[in-house]
């Protein structure tokens, strides 16, 4: 383990058995056959479940297993719950995932590094530049490239831009899951200019493929940022207030979400949830705060914190949020230097050396982490995505137990899952 | 009888029959059209609450003919049944809820005489025909066999069922304060004062049990898309949905109907003729009903209850005490 010193190694502690290649199985496949999954209680296997519905017919319980997805309209993308239901109400839940599951962890390790970055933005859809800057840092990171000042405070620029981008969707599909159709029109409204902004300056919407290794592919152009500062005042004058009036002057929405799907800090912090989903039950983790990076440490931002850790307060962090986001923009510009935006040192040919690192960023779901293992080659020996949307959808069965059958996909809304992220 | 012009020439039976058949016709042509135009109205007005346009490109200006275009699309389509369940039940429930929304159509008067069949009960007629809308969901929930259908028809049954009883009592107060079940004459008294006035509390009742009974956000708990996909008509496509979705329109038209007649004075009204003002004033409350729906988030079915049995109820309970008080000491 010679590069593993100057690697800046770090959640993987020294010595705990977990390492490169000749230690412990980094990759799956190289692995045992793990041991039978033991379901969780209470949650049937489809086996069961089709037994269940066996004796249901001949009379013996009265117990309803509804299967919705994976073509379902409100499941955002294909994931299919297997629910039972008393009625109306929920007696378990179990997600069934890998409808969009695109080997991308295998498929990178074949890879170079730089290929790596447009790929990993499809695992994440709605928020890819925090992928990219996970990948962009991991490398960065194990080669010890020192970004320039103004690569820095573009990359945080533009993913609290995406943060707005993907908590704005967020709003909308909330507000669709619990019926209401229109607030979705006005979130995509929001987000249109947003995604003009992101056009102007990478050519792209949605799957941007804009971080290098060592900063960023070209600078904005002229004229952007003043664009930009022109959105944020829209944002902060228009469309924050209306967000703040939808939810806090609609009865029904206040009905809908107070109290339901209640997640206690113990539990939350048990399953590993982070993200907007940690902090409404109260703990005020975040990667930009717990282990800066990017611009962030010279930033001045806010925490929102849940108290109750219900669906409401799940849409007020979120809701929250939007605005420090604005914040941290408008203090990004205001700190924004000249100068080049590719580290001038960056090598020609990238090779980590051997070793692995843990690096973090926090995308607009949770804590996005990626366990790199390299062997010293041109491209990664292991790649182990940590995707938030992944931990957090284990909560589902927790948070819909006991409650009505709108919960459920109430509660699944607030979660706010990207099935590209979850299947990768 | 056949007027005395036309006495000579055809007999009481022809002419009777010729009658009926000659207000079947216009009546289903009425309700027909009305439910196109409300297809268009209905995307049009949620297009520009929603930052869009709506139709536009379908022929006509402003779309008009989309509802026509959709028809059409809706003709061409497999004629496709699921193959379990119970496929007469299931066949025959579009039918059925179509027959009492338009049943509805035959005692409701557009004007002192222009009512194809004037009840003396009529407000009674019409909320015991509009309770057969129960009967379909039930039949096409349950002929479906599908898990979905069947949540939707027992949600729509426990919701058609609370919302039927307040607005029952809201109607009763109206009676108390009119003295009458019949439409034509609660029309006519209504010439000094309409009746949402005095009886502001029933109108309330009534109009949010309505837009319960129509199945319309927020309370279209039978059909929630977000949860059951299309409730009970999840199995039903092409001409058996459009069925559906003509008594759905139908119904709001009714619903509305009897809610300007009732409430806000029927024909009376200066400059218009008395129809016309029938029709503007439905047309408002159901301009109403689309600005709730493309509003407001679903409640949940337990809310709903509460708000049936703990608020509606006893509001219209509370309403027809105090109605009865002012008519006794009125004398």
């Amino acid at each position: 383990m010679e590069g593993r010193s100057g690697l800046g190694v770090k959640g993987v502690a020294e010595g705990d058995g977990r390492g490169a290649r000749g230690t412990v199985e980094a990759r799956a496949s190289e692995a045992p056959p793990a041991a039978p999954r033991r379901e969780p209680e209470g949650v049937h296997t489809l086996e069961e479940a089709a037994a269940i519905a066996r004796e249901a017919e001949a009379g013996v319980v009265q117990e309803l297993t509804i299967n919705l997805g994976p073509q379902h309209p409100s499941t955002h993308g294909v994931l299919r719950v297997i629910a039972r239901l008393d009625g109306e109400t929920v007696l378990g839940v179990q997600p069934d995932i890998g409808y969009l599951h695109r080997n991308w962890e295998k498929i990178v390790e074949g890879w170079m590094y730089p290929q790596i970055i447009p790929f990993a933005d499809r695992n994440d859809y709605i928020s890819s530049i925090f992928n990219e800057w996970l990948v962009c840092r991991a490398v960065e990171e194990g080669l010890g490239i020192e970004l320039t000042e103004r690569a820095e405070v573009l990359r945080t620029i533009f993913a609290e831009l995406n943060r707005l981008i993907s908590h704005a969707f967020w709003f909308g599909t909330y507000a669709m899951d619990i019926g209401a159709f229109t607030p979705f029109l006005y979130a995509l409204r929001d987000r249109e200019w947003a995604y003009d902004l992101f056009e102007k300056a990478t050519g792209a919407r949605q799957l941007y493929s804009y971080f290098r290794i060592g900063g960023l592919r070209n600078d904005v152009p002229d004229g952007w940022l003043r664009e930009l500062a022109d959105y944020l005042d829209y944002f902060e004058r228009e469309a924050y207030p209306e967000y703040i009036r939808l939810l806090y002057t609609n009865e029904i929405f206040i009905a809908r979400s107070e109290g339901v799907g209640v997640i206690p800090k113990e539990v939350a912090l048990h399953f590993g949830a982070t993200g907007p989903m940690l902090r409404a039950s109260g703990v005020p983790y975040d990667v930009r705060r717990a282990e800066p990076y990017g611009a962030y440490p010279r930033c001045e931002f806010e925490i929102p914190v849940g108290e109750r850790g219900d669906n409401l307060d799940r849409a007020t962090v979120r809701v929250k949020e939007m605005r420090e986001s604005v914040r941290i923009i408008r203090q990004c510009l205001s700190m924004l230097p000249e100068g080049e935006v590719l580290a001038p040192k960056t090598p020609r040919v990238l090779k980590v050396p051997e070793g692995d690192l843990y690096v973090r960023v926090e995308s607009p779901r949770g804590e996005l982490g990626l366990w790199l293992v390299s062997t010293g080659g041109l491209g990664p020996y292991r790649m182990k995505w940590r995707a938030p949307s992944f931990v957090n959808l284990q909560l589902l069965d927790y948070m819909c137990r006991g409650e009505k059958v709108a919960d459920l996909i109430a509660g699944l809304g607030t979660i706010d899952i990207i099935l590209g992220e979850v299947d990768r | 009888m056949p007027p005395a012009w036309a006495a000579p020439y055809v007999a009481p039976w022809v002419w009777t029959v010729v009658l009926a058949l000659v207000k079947l016709v216009v009546v289903v042509a009425f309700v027909l059209l009305n439910a196109t135009v409300l297809i268009w109205l209905e995307r049009k007005v949620s297009g520009h609450m929603q930052n869009r346009v709506g139709p536009l490109r379908v022929g006509g200006p402003a779309g008009l003919l989309q509802s026509f275009a959709d028809i059409l699309k809706l003709l061409s389509k497999e004629d496709y049944a699921p193959r379990r369940g119970d496929r007469w039940m299931w066949a025959l429930a579009p039918s059925v809820a179509f027959a009492p929304a338009l049943l509805v159509f035959f005692v409701l008067p557009f004007g002192p005489h222009l009512v194809v069949q004037d009840l003396n009960v009529g407000l009674v007629f019409v909320t015991a025909v509009t309770s057969f809308t129960l009967l379909a969901i039930f039949m096409a929930g349950w002929g479906s066999d599908d898990k979905y259908s069947l949540i939707g028809a027992m949600r729509a049954g426990a919701q058609l069922f609370s919302y039927e009883i307040p607005m029952a009592m809201a109607l009763v107060a109206v009676a108390l304060a009119t003295g009458t079940l019949d439409l034509v004459a609660l029309v006519e008294r209504q010439r000094a004062m309409w009746l949402i006035v005095p009886q502001f509390l029933a109108f309330l009742v009534f109009y949010v049990s309505s837009i319960a009974e129509l199945n319309r956000t927020p309370f279209d708990l039978a059909e929630a898309e977000s949860e059951l996909v299309a409730g009970y008509h999840t199995e039903y496509s092409g001409l058996r949905w459009a069925i559906f979705f003509l008594a759905e329109y139908t119904n709001l038209l009714s619903s509305s109907i009897l809610g300007a007649l009732v409430f806000l004075g029927g024909w009376n009204g200066p400059w218009l003729p008395g129809w016309a003002w029938v029709i503007v004033k439905a047309y408002a409350l159901i301009f109403v009903a689309m600005w709730i729906r493309w509003t407001l988030p679903r409640v949940r079915i337990d809310q709903l209850m509460d708000l049936g049995w703990k608020f509606l109820l006893p509001v219209s309970l509370v309403n027809i005490a105090v109605t009865g008080l002012w008519v006794a000491v009125r004398g």
